[in-house]
């Protein structure tokens, strides 16, 4: 994933594992079924977009857990930094007023 | 039923998760601190997640948890696909099969989870083929008959789900949402191996006896899956503090034996231990411990098939390197990866 924090552990590489260059990383999203959206349940490694898909179907659809799949490459997902997160969310916090249950309601006044 | 304890670690994330949402009638904004240290997370039993800062001992016991686990998985389809062209009829061919799948589907959940927390793939299948990661040594054992399949779903995977039930409530994420995906389909490994043997032990004579002998393997080895005996585990101290893991080893082995000794009394057969006996004070069964001796050799490397599976896993890995190397070649030749 992309982050202006990003924490990779460095590890010592064992070496003639693929000459060092991976297999990419994907993201998976299966809608279970109609009527709900996409969610993530997990990742897998292959080498394009096509065997991603199959991959996903094989490994997160045996019991006919999806519908529809989508494939991401890890490396196109941007996330917000876990480091920043008060800052980037705090606006929200103060805010009450954007909560229905901010507001009293009068009794007797329907349908509010 | 397990299979409820899962449903209810599985609730246990939707309703924390409906925590964080503010309630105000009085237009105050929600007060108190946020909980977001590691400590307090913990404390709390929140999840921890990938890129949440987080001591490095935990990063790191962590990764070598779920690999070890995710190479179990891998290692544990030997035993079993070494019976896939002799099971004795298309449909349980068919279902031991979809078993061996399914463990291989598990080793994969299991190395995702340990890839968010920074370690590739490539790094840890390198750690396992080159013997500096363990597998679980219940797989070091031979199937000698088909009776075996029997004895591995019902003992081995039963096992499994004594231990990996408490994994479903463990502090990291993605490791206990990778094991409650894995409990789900682990039941139908348990609920497979118990009729395999309820089925051989209302045959032939023969066909009870080499149910009977299988039994009779598994049953030590299957005891030793949850480990050394309390006083022995190193570790277990800072991973209960951290929420990894939930119950000792002796009380899941307890457990296990609890739940499986009525279950041999179904199937008509018995375990081979002449202590096995209900104990009303304890309200548990009094049970032989298994070989811990054994268990230690097995770890180290001195068990029956320790040579072979890792001879297997490496000439699966070689073997599998051209089929790799096409694939990147063509991703590469048409355009289609990943960037």
């Amino acid at each position: 994933m992309n982050s202006g924090t990003g924490s990779s552990a460095g590890q010592e590489p064992v070496t003639g594992e693929d000459g060092g260059v991976g297999v990419p990383l994907w993201e998976v999203f299966v809608r279970p079924r109609r009527g709900l959206s996409h969610a993530h349940v997990g990742s897998l490694h292959a080498p394009d977009a096509a065997t991603a898909l199959r991959h996903a179907r094989d490994v997160y659809t045996r019991r006919q857990e999806g519908v529809s799949i989508w494939v991401v490459p890890a490396a196109q997902i941007t996330a917000s930094s876990p480091e920043e997160k008060d800052a980037f969310f705090d606006p929200a916090a103060d805010k009450a007023y954007r909560h229905p249950t901010f507001y009293p309601v009068p009794d007797g006044v329907p349908h509010l | 039923m397990l299979l409820d304890e899962v449903e209810s670690a599985e609730a246990a994330l939707r309703a924390a998760r409906r925590q964080q949402v503010p309630a105000e009638t009085s237009g105050v904004p929600a007060g108190g601190p946020e909980i977001d240290s590691f400590e307090q997370l913990i404390a709390a039993d929140l999840k921890i997640e990938p890129r949440d800062e987080m001591p490095e001992a935990y990063r790191k016991t962590l990764i070598r948890q779920i690999a070890q686990h995710a190479h179990s998985e891998v290692i544990g389809m030997q035993p079993e696909a070494n019976w896939i062209t002799r099971a004795p009829s298309l449909k349980r061919k068919a279902i031991l099969l979809a078993k061996v799948q399914d463990e291989a589907g598990h080793g994969l959940y299991l190395y995702g989870a340990a890839e968010t927390l920074g370690v590739t793939r490539e790094h840890l299948v390198g750690l396992l083929l080159t013997g500096r990661q363990k597998y679980s040594s219940i797989f070091n054992y031979p199937t000698l008959t088909w009776a075996d399949m029997g004895a591995i779903g019902w003992l081995v995977d039963g096992a499994a789900i004594v231990n990996q039930v408490p994994l479903c409530r463990c502090s990291y994420g993605p490791y206990a949402r990778a094991m409650i995906r894995i409990c789900k389909e682990e039941s139908f490994h348990q609920r497979q191996g118990f009729e395999i043997l309820w089925t051989l032990a209302r045959g032939t004579p023969a066909q009870r006896a080499m149910a009977q002998d299988a039994v009779d393997r598994w049953w030590y080895p299957s005891l030793a899956m949850f480990g050394p005996p309390d006083q022995e585990s190193t570790h277990t101290e800072r991973s209960m503090a951290w929420k990894i893991k939930r119950f000792s080893n002796d009380t899941l082995r307890q457990r296990f034996v609890d739940t499986t000794a009525g279950q041999a009394e179904a199937l008509g057969l018995k375990l081979p231990d002449p202590h096995l006996r209900w104990n009303p004070q304890r309200g548990s069964y009094d049970f032989t411990p298994p070989d811990y001796d054994e268990l230690r050799r097995v770890i180290s490397g001195d068990g029956p098939c320790n040579r072979q599976r890792m001879a297997h896993r490496r000439a699966a890995h070689a073997d599998g390197a051209w089929v790799r190397e096409a694939a990147a070649a063509y991703a590469a030749k048409h355009g289609t990866g990943a960037e």
